[in-house]
């Protein structure tokens, strides 16, 4: 076995951490990406707050910076709670998890609070989720639609070659943005439209990839030599030019997959994409822009998660290639950043 | 040439016509109604609603509705702005400078960043620089430009106070002088340009190195050092102008994405432009406003790959009889 260029470790590295956290999201996330205990006292608290939980016996909670048993001033005991630096005494009798030093539960928010109380970390971790799978299967849709396309262009025949091609340099001109933010914002889609939308929008690169490289493999001999023993035109195609084919493909999937993560954040920064309450990294860094200025973790932590994601798929589209195929050089077009 | 010129256009024209009418089909069958409709989150009366629906003609049925848009355009009218109470027309006008200045200044960042990094690295390819130069680019094009451009914002305005974090002038600048007014202005260009520069010179940075590598693998390059001239100007001489038609290419291809960094720069440093003027008319629903500002980027793509087309077909004589 070849030693793995560093990128591809790297990448290989930062796209298993992602997904395994992805995955695990539940286990991950202290809390459920949605619960605002206690608004009031929990907002905006900057990143390694812990609070203490006071259980209410009405079902109410209050985080709380301190705890302490005093007397309540009418001979019994009561509990201290001291919120944003405001004290408030409460009876003993109200306190559901009182314990003798007060109330053990703790609250630990990692990366702080946002506007609402919420837990940052929690919806991090639940935003990877939503990234990843909107990225990966607007991907799969694109593949599916591109490789299509471009083996019926490159073995339909000259008219159909020439018909799909045509269309296919048409949409490439279109100003897509423009008609994406139109779409995304008029119909405010859900996850699944989100992965719709993006990926019948980008699959034209990948026709034309696929078309270019299915072309240059027809006319090799272990083609003809196979035509020649009467193979069918698609065993032709499925088991010796699309398995030659792969790699250039696979390696610009990969770049993909970055490019449509960040896509989709964007729309969602605009507040276009996939709406709140569902936690995206791009509408928590909507969030965090409003708050810039007294909560810089809100915006910060989500967006370095993106970051850090396409940095992670890029590494590994440019690791692949080096590793799957050498003397594809970087010059080659096709494997460049799409634009 | 000139068919092949005139051939293309004529195509840009079709789809312009083409995305227009996506657009208007696509704005007009969307839910939710123009925010003119609106007083703050409550509807006006009916009978005001039925009024200014009437004088926006927005009580025919949707084919006529098409119908006159398409007449009025072709004609050059763009209709009137529901929200501006301005003619659309001259309400795009008066942005364009805003976002043509933005656009030519992140432009001159990113070539500037792309040429010299692109060449640094082509110059010894597999070398150290090379190495840290392909880091570099890989971390400017994973960049989420907003993002980016919050960091910016918090680094530059907030806490270390020296840049300002929105508009394009600071409020009571019209009294200044205009040196300060111009300085002013320079000082609201800066992140805004840098963010979309730097975004955007990620990729550039590899088109370069390919085709700059790509070239000083040639035969003339080799004649070019052999009769003894400086490799600084082999370089950045020689070999630069031959690798120069597919960079302006690339460029012109990159129109899209710059339009797209352009839109998200304007929303977040509040630039008064095109892009920021996109953003609030598809918020609003202000009907003509979508379509004028989506033509005109559709304008400014078309013309970014015909000029592309051209460029090629100058470059590759197989091209224009294709």
């Amino acid at each position: 076995m070849r030693r793995l260029p560093g990128n591809l470790r790297w990448g290989i590295g930062i796209v298993a951490l992602l997904g395994l956290a992805a995955l695990a999201a539940p286990l991950l996330a202290p809390y459920d990406p949605a619960e605002q205990l206690d608004p009031v006292a929990a907002r905006y608290r900057p990143p390694g707050t812990v609070l203490s939980a006071v259980h209410l016996a009405d079902g109410g909670w209050r985080l709380a910076d301190r705890v302490e048993r005093v007397p309540d001033g009418l001979g019994g005991n009561g509990l201290a709670v001291e919120r944003l630096g405001r004290r408030e005494v409460l009876p003993e009798s109200k306190v559901v998890n009182l314990e003798a030093g007060g109330v053990a539960d703790r609250r630990v928010f990692l990366l702080g609070t946002d506007r609402f109380g919420r837990d940052i970390w929690s919806r991090m971790v639940h935003g990877a989720r939503v990234s990843l799978a909107v990225g990966l299967l607007a991907v799969a849709l694109a593949l599916t639609l591109g490789v299509t396309v471009g083996s019926a262009a490159a073995l339909g025949g000259p008219v159909v070659d020439s018909l799909l091609m045509r269309t296919v340099d048409a949409l490439l001109s279109f100003p897509w943005i423009f008609l994406m933010i139109l779409l995304s914002t008029l119909f405010r889609p859900g996850t699944a439209a989100m992965v719709l939308l993006l990926g019948s929008f980008s699959w034209m690169g990948i026709s034309r990839l696929t078309r270019a490289e299915l072309l240059g493999l027809n006319s090799r001999e272990f083609v003809a030599a196979a035509r020649s023993i009467g193979q069918t035109p698609m065993k032709i195609l499925l088991r010796h030019l699309l398995p030659n084919a792969l790699t250039p493909i696979l390696v610009r999937a990969t770049l993909m997959v970055g490019i449509l993560i960040l896509l989709e954040s964007s729309l969602s920064f605009l507040g276009m994409g996939i709406q709140p309450p569902t936690p995206t990294w791009g509408n928590m860094v909507a969030e965090g822009r409003d708050a810039l200025n007294q909560a810089w973790w809100i915006a910060t932590f989500p967006g370095a998660a993106l970051a850090l994601t396409v940095i992670g798929f890029n590494l590994l589209a440019d690791g692949l290639r080096d590793f799957l195929d050498p003397r594809l050089d970087s010059k080659d077009p096709a494997m460049l950043p799409p634009l | 040439m000139i068919r092949f010129v005139l051939r293309r256009l004529a195509a840009s024209l079709l789809l312009l016509y083409l995305v227009l009418t996506a657009t208007f089909f696509l704005v007009h069958l969307a839910p939710g109604s123009p925010s003119m409709l609106l007083a703050g989150d409550q509807r006006l009366p009916v009978e005001q609603q039925e009024n200014l629906k009437r004088i926006y003609g927005l009580d025919r049925p949707l084919p006529v509705q098409y119908a006159r848009w398409l007449s009025a355009t072709a004609l050059g009218d763009w209709g009137t702005s529901f929200t501006y109470q301005r003619p659309v027309t001259s309400v795009v006008l008066d942005a364009v400078p805003a976002t043509l200045l933005l656009a030519f200044a992140a432009l001159l960042v990113e070539q500037a960043v792309g040429l010299v990094f692109g060449i640094m690295a082509a110059r010894r390819p597999g070398s150290a620089a090379d190495h840290l130069i392909r880091v570099i680019s890989l971390l400017l094009f994973s960049q989420p430009a907003f993002w980016l451009a919050l960091m910016a914002i918090l680094l530059f305005s907030l806490v270390w106070p020296i840049l300002p974090a929105s508009h394009m002038y600071s409020v009571g600048a019209e009294d200044l002088g205009r040196g300060a007014r111009f300085l002013d202005l320079l000082r609201h260009l800066v992140l805004p340009a840098l963010v979309i520069g730097l975004t955007q010179a990620g990729s550039v940075i590899r088109y370069v190195r390919a085709s700059v590598l790509d070239v000083l693998g040639q035969e003339y390059i080799r004649a070019a050092r052999a009769k003894g001239i400086s490799e600084r100007r082999v370089v950045w001489v020689h070999a630069l102008r031959n690798a120069l038609p597919p960079l302006i290419q690339v460029m012109a291809l990159s129109m899209g994405s710059l339009l797209s960094g352009i839109l998200i720069a304007e929303v977040v440093f509040s630039w008064p432009g095109i892009g920021r003027l996109t953003f609030e008319a598809i918020l609003s629903r202000d009907y003509p406003m979508v379509l004028a500002t989506t033509a005109f980027g559709a304008v400014m793509t078309l013309l970014a790959n015909l000029m592309a087309d051209v460029l090629h077909a100058l470059a590759d004589p197989r091209v224009r009889h294709a």
